[in-house]
C-alpha cells in the first residue's frame, strides 16, 4: 500500500541533494549571480543599467514560469497575460499620480468625462500595489481551477492558456477608454513624488527589483524544497500515483499556477515605472512564449537557469535585434529549435556536466541520443 | 430574416475555413500527440504559393491563362505546403514524439524562422492575390439575400476536401494504416505498418489540407507574412472542444465555433465575441473534458 509518506520519501531520495557539500554547492552559482549584479551600477553606464532593470523584471517573470513548468510539469503560453496585469495595476496608479486628481489624458481624448469605478481605488499605493499580486493571482486561480478539475494537462493546457494571451490582448485593444488601446498607459512621470526618469530613482529602482528578485528566488527554492514542492515533482512525473496517494491534483496545480501568476504580476509592477509604458503588446501570444525560450534556453528546472536565461536572451536580443532585426528573427527561431533539440538541459546543464538532480527526461544520455539520430539521420 | 440567413452564411464560410486549418492538427495530434504551432506558417505558405503561381502565370504568359491559374494554385499549395511538412517532420518532429511540450517550442521556432523567410522574400507589406472574375460574382438568393460567390466557392472546395479526406481514409490503403496506428500503435508496427512513413504521411496531409486553406483565404483579402497566426488560435479552441483527434468531433466544433464568432460578433462586438467563446469552451469543458467526441478503444 502506498502511504501520503512514501510518496513524498520517494521525490526527496529522487531529486532533492542529500549531502550537505551538494546543498551548500547549490548555492554558488546565484550568489555569484547576485554578487555581480550588485556591482553592477559601479561598472556599467547609466543606459546599460536601465536596460539591466529591465531584464531583471523579466527574469522574475521566468523564475515564475520555470516554478510551473520545470518543476510542475504545466508549460503556460500565457503569461505575459499575469505580467501585462500587474504592470496595468501599477501603470494605473502612476498614472493617477501623475494626472493630480484629474482624469487621464487618453481618458479625456476618449470622450470618458469621469473616472470609471474601477479605477477609482488604484490611486492608493496600499491598493494598488497589492493588487499587481492579486489580480493575476486570482485570474489563474479562476481558470486554473476550472481547467485542472477538468483534468486538462499538457499541450492542452498550453493552448488555453495561449487562447488566454490571444484574448486578453484583443480585449485591452479594444478597450480604449478603460485600457488606453494599443498604446497602453504612459506619459507618466513620478513615484511617489519622485520623477522617474533621474539616474537617482532608476537605480533606486533597479536595487529594488534586484531585491525583490532575490526574494522571489528564495521563495521558490523554499517552496521546491517544501513538501508541497515535492508533490509538484511528483505529479509532473506521475499524477495518477498522487491522486490515488489521496492528494487533489487539482487544488495543488491551481495554487501554484496561482502563485507563479502572482510572482508573474509582480514583475510587471516593476517593468511599468522603469520602461515608462504597458502596453497589450506584452500580453500578447509572442512575448508570452519567448518566456518560455528565456527558461529552455537557462535549464528548466533549475531555478538559476530561468534568471541567467532571461539576461542572457534579452541581452543577446537588444545587441542583435536593434543593428540586424532580420537576422534577430531567424536567431530567435534557430534557438526554439536547438533549445529543445540539442540542448534540453539549457546553459545551467552544460555548466553543470552532471547529473545529480537532473530528471530522466532531461538526461545526457538523451541529448547524445537526439544528436546521434541527428548525424545518423544526415547519412541515411 | 434575411440577416439572420446571410449571418448563419458567414459563420458556414468561417467554419469551413477553420475546418480545413484544424483538420491537420487534429490527425497529428490523434496520430502523434503531436500539435504544430507552425500550422499557421504552412496556411502562409499555402497562400504565397497562390501568388507565386499567379504571378509565374503573369510572366510567362501574360493575362490571358490568370482565370484557370486559381484552379492550377490549389493543388499547387497542397504540394508546396505538404513538401514543406515532410521536411518539417523528419528533421524535427520525428525526434520529440514523447516530448510533446518540447514540439510545441520546436515548432513555434519553426513558424518565426518561415516568417522571416516569408519576409526576406516576398517583402514585410501584405500582397493582394487577384482573384479570378467568375469568382467575382453574387448569387442572390433573395432581393435582400446576395451570397459572395467567392464563399460559396470556398464552401464547396472545402467539402471536395472533405470527400477527399473520407475517400483517403476509409478507402485507400494508405487510410487504413493511418487508422490503424492511431487506434493502436504497437499492435500495427508488430503487424508490419511503418508507423514511420504513416506519421509523415498524415503530417504531410495535415500541412497540405493547412496549405489548401491558405490558398482560400487569398480570396478573402491581401495576405502577409504573418497570415497564418490570425486563424490558428481558434482552430486549437476547435480542436480542443472537437476532442482528441476525431474527425467528427473536428468537424462539429468547427462549425460551431465558427457559427458562435459570427453570431457573437453580430450581436455584440468582435472582442465580446472572441470573450464570450472562450469562456464558453471552457464551461463546456467542465461537462465534458474529453471535447465533443470521445476516442473510443483506449
Amino acid at each position: 500500500m502506498v502511504s501520503k509518506t512514501s510518496i513524498l520519501g520517494a521525490v526527496r531520495n529522487a531529486y532533492s541533494p542529500t549531502r550537505l557539500s551538494e546543498r551548500i554547492g547549490a548555492w554558488i552559482p546565484p550568489v555569484i549571480m547576485l554578487a555581480a549584479l550588485l556591482v553592477a551600477p559601479l561598472v556599467l553606464s547609466e543606459f546599460r543599467i536601465a536596460l539591466l532593470g529591465k531584464f531583471l523584471t523579466f527574469a522574475i517573470l521566468a523564475l515564475a514560469l520555470n516554478l510551473i513548468w520545470g518543476y510542475a510539469g504545466m508549460l503556460s503560453l500565457g503569461h505575459g497575460v499575469f505580467f501585462g496585469l500587474g504592470g496595468y495595476a501599477m501603470a494605473m496608479y502612476l498614472k493617477l499620480e501623475s494626472a493630480g486628481g484629474k482624469l487621464p489624458d487618453f481618458m479625456f481624448w476618449s470622450g470618458l468625462t469621469e473616472l470609471p469605478i474601477f479605477w477609482a481605488p488604484f490611486k492608493y499605493a496600499w491598493f494598488a500595489i497589492p493588487m499587481t499580486f492579486i489580480v493575476p493571482a486570482a485570474l489563474a486561480g479562476a481558470l486554473g481551477y476550472l481547467v485542472f478539475r477538468s483534468r486538462i494537462t499538457g499541450v492542452y493546457f498550453a493552448l488555453i492558456t495561449q487562447a488566454l494571451a490571444l484574448i486578453a490582448s484583443i480585449l485591452f485593444i479594444g478597450q480604449q477608454p478603460y485600457t488606453g488601446g494599443t498604446n497602453g498607459i504612459t506619459n507618466y512621470a513620478t513615484m511617489f513624488g519622485f520623477a522617474l526618469n533621474s539616474p537617482t530613482i532608476q537605480i533606486v529602482l533597479y536595487y529594488v527589483t534586484l531585491s525583490v528578485l532575490t526574494a522571489a528566488y528564495l521563495l521558490c527554492s523554499w517552496v521546491i524544497a517544501s513538501r508541497f514542492g515535492r508533490l509538484l515533482v511528483a505529479m509532473r512525473d506521475d499524477e495518477n500515483r498522487v491522486r490515488f496517494s489521496g492528494y487533489n491534483p487539482a487544488i495543488l496545480k491551481t495554487l501554484v499556477f496561482s502563485l507563479s501568476a502572482g510572482l508573474a504580476g509582480i514583475a510587471g509592477a516593476l517593468f511599468a515605472p522603469q520602461v515608462g509604458i504597458i502596453s497589450p503588446t506584452m500580453m500578447g501570444i509572442v512575448p508570452s512564449i519567448e518566456v518560455a525560450i528565456w527558461v529552455a534556453v537557462g535549464g528548466r528546472g533549475v531555478l538559476m537557469g530561468a534568471v541567467l536565461g532571461a539576461v542572457v536572451v534579452n541581452g543577446a536580443k537588444s545587441g542583435l535585434s536593434e543593428s540586424f532585426p532580420a537576422i534577430w528573427q531567424y536567431f530567435l527561431g534557430l534557438v526554439f529549435i536547438g533549445a529543445v533539440l540539442l540542448f534540453p538541459t539549457g546553459i545551467m546543464g552544460l555548466l553543470r556536466g552532471e547529473a545529480w538532480r537532473r530528471p530522466w527526461w532531461l538526461s545526457k544520455e538523451r541529448a547524445l541520443g537526439t544528436w546521434k539520430g541527428l548525424i545518423a539521420g544526415v547519412k541515411r | 430574416m434575411e440577416i439572420w440567413a446571410s449571418q448563419l452564411f458567414n459563420g458556414l464560410s468561417l467554419s469551413s475555413i477553420l475546418l480545413l486549418i484544424a483538420l491537420g492538427l487534429a490527425l497529428s495530434f490523434g496520430l502523434m500527440n503531436v500539435i504544430n504551432l507552425a500550422h499557421g506558417e504552412f496556411i502562409m505558405i499555402g497562400a504565397y504559393t497562390t501568388y507565386a503561381v499567379q504571378q509565374g502565370a503573369r510572366y510567362f504568359t501574360g493575362d490571358p491563362l490568370a482565370e484557370i491559374t486559381f484552379v492550377i494554385a490549389i493543388p499547387a499549395a497542397f504540394l508546396v505546403a505538404g513538401a514543406a511538412g515532410i521536411l518539417v517532420e523528419n528533421a524535427l518532429i520525428r525526434f520529440l514524439y514523447r516530448r510533446p511540450l518540447d514540439t510545441l517550442l520546436a515548432t513555434w521556432g519553426v513558424g518565426l524562422f518561415l516568417q522571416q523567410l516569408a519576409r526576406s522574400i516576398f517583402g514585410a507589406p501584405n500582397v493582394q492575390v487577384v482573384a479570378p472574375a467568375w469568382l467575382g460574382g453574387t448569387i442572390s438568393v433573395t432581393s435582400s439575400l446576395v451570397l459572395p460567390m467567392k464563399r460559396i466557392f470556398i464552401i464547396g472546395l472545402v467539402i471536395a476536401c472533405l470527400g477527399g479526406l473520407y475517400w483517403y481514409m476509409y478507402r485507400s490503403n494508405e487510410g487504413r494504416r493511418m487508422r490503424g496506428v492511431m487506434q493502436n500503435r504497437d499492435m500495427a508496427a508488430s503487424l508490419g505498418v511503418s508507423t514511420r512513413r504513416v506519421d509523415s504521411l498524415t503530417f504531410a496531409l495535415g500541412s497540405g489540407l493547412a496549405g489548401i486553406a491558405g490558398c482560400a483565404l487569398t480570396l478573402i483579402g491581401p495576405i502577409g507574412p504573418s497570415l497564418g497566426t490570425n486563424y490558428i488560435v481558434d482552430s486549437f479552441i476547435v480542436v480542443i472542444l472537437g476532442g482528441l483527434g476525431q474527425v467528427p468531433g473536428t468537424i462539429l466544433a468547427a462549425l460551431i465555433i465558427g457559427m458562435l464568432n459570427t453570431v457573437f460578433e453580430f450581436g455584440t462586438t468582435a472582442v465580446v465575441g472572441k470573450v464570450l467563446v472562450f469562456a464558453m469552451v471552457i464551461l463546456f469543458l467542465q461537462w465534458k473534458p474529453a471535447g465533443l467526441m470521445r476516442a473510443r478503444g483506449r
